[in-house]
């Protein structure tokens, strides 16, 4: 119950302010110029392959805007001063996080569901398999979990919101490119390119394959950063 | 209520607050002085449950704030200096969303609400968004989110800080309201308002506290006594003879004209009906015998100038 409270107001929060749709938007303009870029200019191309370019953006973007859009779910908070008012409430660490990852995740499928009208014009001038659709946009979504996880991390270490997404910017990039330091390095540590956040897991889904290992990837990252996120908020109360 | 028992709160090497004891009773309004950084607001903070003791034990209503930290979440009302708001809100939206997180269902919200809006001033306010009220406004809306759940003791630190006069006359009666039926505990260094609001005081100094009680024990604690006479007889004679008097400190007059004579006397200890018997039999008519305004202003700085360390 209480997780519902602290999810409504924060989400209400974001649709009352201009910093969300402004995010959405300018993401939303960006992926949509990409995607005209790709259909005018790429040349004859199978409407399967149209779709795996957009899912490759669509990742990009859903990151960004997760990252982005968690930003101020503590710093904000911190800065204001209304931390104190959660932090006096009989509602636990636990609950506040997956509130605020609730409410980032809920304006992150906006974002996400509001780009299925470029898939859809693939789907109306071409031929694609609903099945690729749905796998591509579940990756989509599993991808804006994660990202929101990883953001409201960020989020919790700072009380400005601008460092809040420099951090969840570096940790992110350093994720992605997990792959490339394993494809360098020998066993048993080559195991690391397991944990990229797009080389190891996503290409099945932009390519309509549901492997549990990706949906268990993304939901595990989900889950780590959700409770180092509560370990952080536990830790600064009892400094 | 309130029981503390040697408290001390560390942040790092500094001691903000320093083996302070003292207890609160339901119902009452006790006020906690001191100058800026003395400790005040670490000893509220401490009492809302947003900081552990370093040493020293904390119980209200009975239960440890260490151990049962949540069960007592939703007995307290805590109002920090900078009302914590979300700014895009209206005051009821505020409100019953915090009242929600104390636990109380959507029903009791609704049938507590118009009453806190009541007590707290805030008719007529109630759908206005928080950013656009005016700071003695967001004060009460800070109020109203302390005492929504009905607390068993409301902490409120600096709650007229920024205030106007007119606003500060209003927050008065309000905190007045609030002490009905519930312990409250308010810290300012606003001398004349914890005098005016409040049945006990503690001064707080350094991170100790210095001394506790009301305005007359407090004054008492000093050892001196300064009071204001009014006399029948001509004003240079009688300031001629307070000024001749061993155990008068200091004269400061105060012509009324007539044949009156005033001033304002400080005297060497408290002698004040000895030596008002002296006054008559030096044959100056007694007219009138008061308290200056500001003598609780004069005690808490007595107090606060005592060497730290040192006993009063």
């Amino acid at each position: 119950m209480n997780v519902l409270l602290v999810a409504r107001r924060d989400l209400a929060s974001y649709l009352n302010s201009a910093s969300g749709y402004i995010i959405v938007s300018a993401l939303l303009f960006i992926l949509g110029l990409l995607f005209n870029a790709l259909s005018y200019f790429a040349g004859p191309a199978y409407s399967h392959e149209l779709l795996e370019a957009f899912f490759l953006y669509g990742f990009g973007t859903t990151l960004i805007a997760a990252v982005l859009l968690s930003m101020r779910s503590f710093a904000e908070e911190k800065s204001q001063g209304t931390d104190v008012l959660l932090e006096t409430a009989p509602i636990s660490e636990g609950e506040v996080v997956l509130g605020k990852y609730l409410a980032g995740v809920g304006m992150v499928s906006i974002f996400v569901l509001l780009t299925l009208y470029m898939p859809l014009l693939i789907l109306w001038n071409g031929k694609v398999a609903l099945g690729h659709l749905a796998v591509g946009y579940l990756g989509l979504l599993l991808v804006g979990s994660a990202g929101t996880a990883i953001g409201n991390f960020g989020s919790a270490l700072s009380r400005s919101q601008v460092v809040a997404a420099v951090l969840s910017g570096v940790m992110v990039t350093f994720m992605m490119i997990l792959g490339e330091i394993g494809s360098f390095s020998e066993a048993p540590l080559d195991a690391i390119h397991y944990l990229d956040l797009f080389d190891a897991h996503f290409p099945a889904f932009q390519g309509g394959r549901l492997e549990l290992s990706g949906v268990v990837f993304y939901a595990s990252v989900t889950a780590v950063f959700l409770w180092l996120t509560t370990q952080v908020l536990k830790g600064r109360r009892w400094q | 209520m309130i029981g503390v028992k040697n408290l001390t709160r560390y942040y790092g090497d500094f001691r903000a607050v320093h083996d302070v004891s003292f207890d609160v009773s339901d119902g009452e309004i006790v006020g906690v002085l001191g100058l800026n950084g003395a400790g005040k607001s670490t000893i509220l903070k401490v009492l809302a449950g947003l900081l552990p003791p370093s040493s020293g034990t904390v119980t209200i209503d009975g239960l440890d704030v260490t151990t049962a930290s949540d069960a007592l979440k939703s007995r307290i009302g805590y109002l920090p200096e900078n009302p914590p708001q979300y700014r895009d809100m209206t005051v009821t939206e505020f409100v019953t969303y915090i009242g929600r997180l104390k636990g109380m269902t959507a029903a009791q919200v609704a049938k507590r609400l118009p009453e806190v809006i009541e007590t707290c001033a805030l008719r007529g306010r109630e759908h206005q968004v928080i950013g656009t009220l005016s700071h003695g406004y967001k004060k009460r809306v800070g109020l109203a989110q302390a005492v929504i759940h009905d607390p068993k003791l409301v902490i409120l630190d600096e709650p007229i800080s920024g205030l106007d006069p007119a606003q500060i006359k209003d927050m008065r009666k309000v905190i007045r309201k609030l002490g009905e039926g519930r312990a409250v505990m308010i810290s300012s260094h606003i001398l004349t308002e914890i005098s005016q609001t409040c049945d006990r005081v503690l001064v707080i100094h350094d991170g100790k506290l210095k001394a506790q009680g009301t305005e007359e024990e407090l004054t008492r604690q000093l050892g001196d006594a300064r009071i204001v006479l009014t006399v029948r007889g001509d004003q240079g004679e009688f300031e001629a003879w307070l000024r001749a008097h061993p155990k008068v400190e200091d004269v400061v007059p105060r012509p009324v004209g007539g044949a009156l004579a005033s001033a304002i006397v400080d005297l060497e200890g408290d002698i004040r009906e000895s030596f008002i018997a002296e006054i008559i039999g030096a044959g100056f008519g007694i007219r009138l015998v008061e308290v200056p305004d500001d003598e609780l202003e004069e005690a808490f700085l007595g107090l606060t100038r005592a060497p730290v360390g040192g006993e009063l």
